[in-house]
């Protein structure tokens, strides 16, 4: 079985777009980027076609997979969005508030001229997180987040989605089915469909509930079969 | 139970461990050849040199009389020559590098076409630049032939060599980076001009200051564009001028010997500046090491 995902969606304001994550069409180098391919509801009925990327990257916030830090120092790596984007205030705040936000600053505070790729994997994870705090974004998008990272780390990733939720809407992807049990209040299900006639395979939302409603009585079967583990 | 010892431990070398070692030799006398040669001529030129290099070969003007004669005002030119390759190459090819790394759609066949000939362009001989300088900067444009015309042509000789190591050093930046900066809201030329141009810095440095050494040896496009040979005054920009390596080609025509001793002092020169630049380009490549 191939492409299977159980992403999980908080949505204290934007279910919608749970919707458009139907990522397999895309080419994987272009998947972050081209939203224009994939048909997409952001508050309602605007459609992501018509919409100026890059006033929707800045946004919708990414997290990726693999730690991604600019090879600059603590501070820039912070700094780098609200200095693209030109936005008022003490750049000094902000980039202290941002950290504090991802719970990092205690581990940084000292050492913010330091460059970013000396931290730890999951500190580096943290920074991203920051780094995407500091625009401050509508929606964080989280592509499996913890999957490069030890359980500890993952552990801290996992608080910190619990305090950002309060904030935030996170969309988070992820093929670990206890991660999305502990974190989302809402879950989507997505699979694939792959056409008779070899044409190429499409991704499907299967099922989107309450995240306790998936786990213990989905309405799908296939979401059954993937919960209780009979494939994935 | 006992265990026999292989009878091939206490005995001497089997064949394949004799092969080993020969082909270790082999190898190692390929890279006397390769080397020992080089330092024997650099060995030679430090000696037939070594008496002539004075304070009066750096800043004396030429003269007909070999003990009175300096290269001041080549020394002089290839310096401003190195300055304008460096002006105008690094610029154009960095610009080129990028577009070509980031913004050209390699779908479009213009694009395919600019890429294979800028390799080509790497490989065609200096002279044909040369003569390409001639027509078109010397006679065509009307420049004539001064110090800006040989900097001219010696950018063309050195800028695909700019061009392919900035894109080297631009692709060698992961994708990761870009990525992380378009999802802060970056625009493209954000991107690159923050984030992918000062991350490949080191390699296009490295490269450029490389290609540079290289124009500042070049004899042949500056024959070919009148860099005369008897310049008794410091160069100018607009005015007409000799280059150390031009320099040394001359004197080791002359018949008098005093002028062979004073070719070999004015390579070892040429060889100091040119080694100076890439013990910058070194210098350059181990400062900002790649970081990722």
């Amino acid at each position: 079985m191939t492409q299977m995902e159980a992403p999980r969606i908080d949505s204290s304001r934007i279910a919608e777009v749970s919707h458009g994550l139907d990522r397999s069409e895309v080419e994987s180098r272009e998947r972050v980027f081209s939203v224009r391919d994939l048909s997409v509801a952001y508050h309602g009925n605007v459609a992501l076609e018509n919409v100026e990327l890059v006033e929707i990257r800045r946004r919708i916030g990414m997290v990726f997979q693999k730690p991604n830090p600019f090879p600059k120092s603590i501070y820039d790596n912070i700094a780098f969005g609200p200095r693209v984007l030109g936005m008022k205030g003490s750049l000094d705040e902000r980039v202290e508030q941002a950290l504090h936000q991802a719970a990092l600053w205690d581990e940084v505070k000292d050492r913010l001229k330091d460059g970013a790729l000396g931290l730890s994997g999951g500190q580096q994870q943290r920074l991203c997180i920051a780094r995407a705090l500091a625009v401050e974004p509508d929606v964080i998008l989280m592509d499996e987040p913890a999957s490069a990272l030890d359980p500890i780390s993952t552990t801290r990733i996992e608080d910190l989605m619990h305090e950002l939720k309060r904030d935030y809407t996170i969309v988070i992807v992820t093929h670990n089915m206890q991660q999305a049990a502990r974190v989302a209040d809402m879950t989507a299900f997505f699979s694939v469909d792959v056409e008779e006639d070899g044409s190429g395979r499409r991704g499907i939302l299967v099922e989107y509930d309450a995240t306790t409603k998936i786990f213990t009585t989905p309405s799908d079967k296939r979401t059954e079969d993937y919960v209780t583990g009979r494939f994935g | 139970m006992t265990t026999a010892v292989p009878t091939s431990l206490a005995g001497g070398p089997r064949r394949r461990v004799w092969r080993n070692r020969l082909f270790q030799l082999a190898m190692l006398s390929c890279m006397f050849v390769a080397f020992g040669t080089l330092a024997l001529l650099l060995a030679d030129t430090l000696i037939t040199g070594w008496p002539e290099l004075s304070r009066r070969l750096l800043t004396g003007l030429p003269s007909t009389v070999p003990g009175e004669a300096g290269a001041r005002p080549a020394i002089l030119a290839t310096l401003y020559l190195g300055l304008l390759v460096l002006v105008f190459s690094v610029p154009i090819g960095v610009l080129t590098a990028i577009y070509l790394e980031e913004y050209a759609n390699r779908e479009r066949w213009w694009n395919r076409a600019i890429e294979v000939n800028i390799q080509n362009l790497a490989a065609v001989p200096a002279i044909v630049y040369g003569i390409l300088g001639l027509a078109f900067i010397v006679r065509g444009i009307g420049v004539g032939r001064v110090v800006l015309a040989g900097g001219l042509i010696l950018t063309l000789v050195v800028l695909p060599t700019v061009v392919v190591a900035s894109r080297e050093a631009i692709r060698a930046v992961p994708d990761s980076i870009r990525q992380g900066a378009f999802a802060l809201g970056a625009t493209k030329w954000q991107v690159v001009w923050r984030q992918v141009l000062p991350a490949s810095i080191p390699g296009i440095a490295t490269g450029s200051i490389l290609a540079l050494s290289r124009a500042v040896g070049e004899t042949a496009p500056l024959i070919m564009v009148g860099a005369i040979t008897y310049v008794a005054f410091n160069p100018s920009l607009f005015g007409p001028y000799t280059a150390l390596p031009v320099q040394i080609y001359n004197w080791t025509k002359q018949p008098d010997p005093g002028f062979q001793t004073l070719a070999a002092a004015a390579a070892i020169v040429l060889l100091a500046i040119v080694l100076s630049m890439n013990a910058v380009a070194i210098f350059l490549r181990n400062r900002y090491r790649k970081q990722w």
